[in-house]
């Protein structure tokens, strides 16, 4: 009826493909050539598109230049010195010292340190148990449902500090996918002008987020008394 | 001049080196996949430029191939040990952050000096390219700095690297291809299709529900696929580029910006986001397999919130 509308089957493939959680890089690459398709490409002239594409973002590809840096520093403890960085942190209450890990999380983050701490890392050897630590020392033992809410915030915390830090450094792969994908369109920006963008959101995010660990220690004292 | 071709050309042989250090890694089962795949890479940025697009687009189906049916392993590069990482952590302290900045304040000072400053108009470095030259200087720059302070192996910059490369395996290509993919879906004329009936949808061309629909769509449409880097080409395309930026002339760096970190709302609320949510939940013996989740709605719709209202008043 609509025949323009078969285009957006491509759309289709790749939320039907990551939802069925096939390969992902399979399930694009299946989209793009489908999508060239229904639109009337020959197969010759479809690769072509999709090599032209591929060629055009690589780009996207330079951000891993820094692997070799990092990898040399963990060689040498980076990542132990951050556990130890975090291991210091001292706070009376269990939201604060998630708010203390928040700040360090969004600014090391920000510094293309993005893969210093995380849920293995740092999260569930050092973050987790501190925060049940603190919380336990200031009521006196903490229930279990207190519990459970202490390690799900100390999770969620690892997740919107690397989140909301990482895009505000310039190299990151966000950051260069964005400035590719509206190159396609004409728009050539410089990933500079893009990280800015990331700025305002990021203190939002941290005033959002501290908000609610304040508001997790008052729900503690609250079931103690 | 300093074209993106030499910078190209240098994380080629970066991706090059693994491929070379990965075939000979015999304790890796699959290594000739991992060599094959890296090999590509170095390929495709050393000789992309020449190839032409249909030999370009073999080497696309070549990777999606490699990855897609699980022809890649993981090698083990010989590293050091957890106590040899602890005491050198005791011994250099946050020396190793300062030397970690090292990267990031080359990128930023050089991009700067060379927007800012009448450095930029002697056309030593392709215009717009700037921060992508320093970045790779500046890891030049810290690898210098580490080399001449502790003194590692001739190698061990390198095979610490692909130690890390083969720890993310494919997906260090998926932003890429994803990328390609908002290509195709440009070109197939998606983005038009979508745009047009959006267009007709919303009420009296309101650029206030555009931009709702395109922040709420960034984060459906991301916690429906677990990743902001799918949604972002298909919003892109969709709403993003056709209604925001060409009809009310939105701003394309806020629109982008701001758009994609409304994605990553969408990554905080959904059990799809496997990595982030679902598997420290485990990790941390939660009972609640959603408790992570359920923690961060609470940040995400607010945050989602303040984005879609920062792209309103900030590109408009």
């Amino acid at each position: 009826m609509f025949p323009q509308y078969f285009v957006l089957a491509g759309i289709l493939i790749v939320v039907a493909g990551f939802a069925l959680r096939l390969n992902p890089m399979l399930v694009v690459t299946v989209a793009a050539l489908a999508t060239g398709a229904i639109a009337g490409k020959g197969a010759i002239e479809l690769i072509s598109l999709l090599g032209k594409a591929f060629n055009d973002n690589r780009a996207i590809a330079i951000v891993w230049i820094v692997l070799p840096v990092i990898g040399l520093l963990e060689r040498h403890g980076l990542k132990e010195r951050a556990a130890a960085t975090i291991r210091r942190m001292t706070a009376a209450t269990a939201g604060r010292l998630l708010v203390l890990y928040l700040l360090f999380r969004q600014v090391t983050a920000a510094l293309g340190l993005n893969s210093i701490a995380g849920h293995p890392q740092t999260v569930r050897p050092l973050v987790a148990p501190m925060a049940l630590a603190a919380a336990e020392q200031q009521h006196g033992g903490i229930e279990d449902e207190s519990a459970e809410e202490v390690k799900a915030y100390a999770a969620a915390t690892d997740n919107v500090g690397n989140f909301f830090g990482e895009d505000i450094f310039i190299a990151i792969g966000s950051i260069v996918l964005i400035q590719s994908t509206l190159a396609t369109y004409g728009y050539d920006l410089a990933p500079l002008d893009l990280a800015i963008w990331a700025i305002p959101t990021a203190f939002a995010a941290f005033l959002i987020h501290s908000l609610r660990l304040l508001r997790l220690d008052r729900r503690l004292r609250r079931r103690r008394k | 001049m300093i074209t993106l071709q030499w910078v190209y050309s240098l994380v080629g042989l970066m991706f090059a080196s693994f491929a070379i250090l990965g075939a000979l890694d015999r304790s890796n089962r699959k290594r000739f996949g991992n060599a094959a795949f890296w090999g590509l890479m170095a390929l495709s940025l050393l000789a992309g430029s020449w190839l032409g697009d249909l030999a370009n687009g073999f080497l696309v189906l070549a990777l999606a191939g490699l990855a897609g049916f699980g022809l890649m392993g993981r090698g083990t590069p010989v590293t050091t040990s957890e106590g040899e990482r602890l005491t050198w952590s005791h011994q250099l302290g946050n020396r190793l952050f300062l030397s970690a900045l090292v990267i990031p304040a080359t990128a930023l000072a050089g991009t700067l000096a060379f927007r800012y400053t009448a450095l930029g108009g002697l056309g030593w470095i392709e215009p717009n390219r700037e921060t992508f030259v320093f970045l790779c200087l500046g890891s030049l720059l810290a690898l210098l700095v580490l080399y001449a302070w502790l003194r590692p192996p001739p190698t061990a910059s390198l095979q610490e690297g692909r130690r890390l490369i083969d720890a993310i395996g494919w997906a260090v290509v998926l932003p890429q291809m994803l990328a390609a993919l908002g290509v195709v879906f440009a070109a197939a004329g998606v983005g038009d299709v979508i745009g047009g009936a959006a267009g007709a949808v919303i009420p009296g061309g309101s650029i206030f529900l555009s931009v709702l629909v395109f922040g709420i769509g960034m984060a459906l449409f991301t916690m429906i696929m677990g990743n902001a880097f799918a949604a972002f080409p298909v919003m892109a395309a969709a709403i993003g580029v056709p209604l925001l930026i060409q009809t009310y002339h939105g701003d394309p760096a806020v629109v982008g910006a701001i758009g994609m970190l409304a994605g990553f709302c969408g990554t905080l609320m959904t059990p799809m986001a496997a990595n982030f949510n679902m598997v420290p939940a485990a990790l941390l013996e939660l009972k609640d397999r959603n408790g992570v989740i359920k923690a961060q709605i609470g940040t995400a719709v607010p945050l989602l919130a303040v984005n879609i209202g920062l792209i309103y008043f900030l590109a408009f």
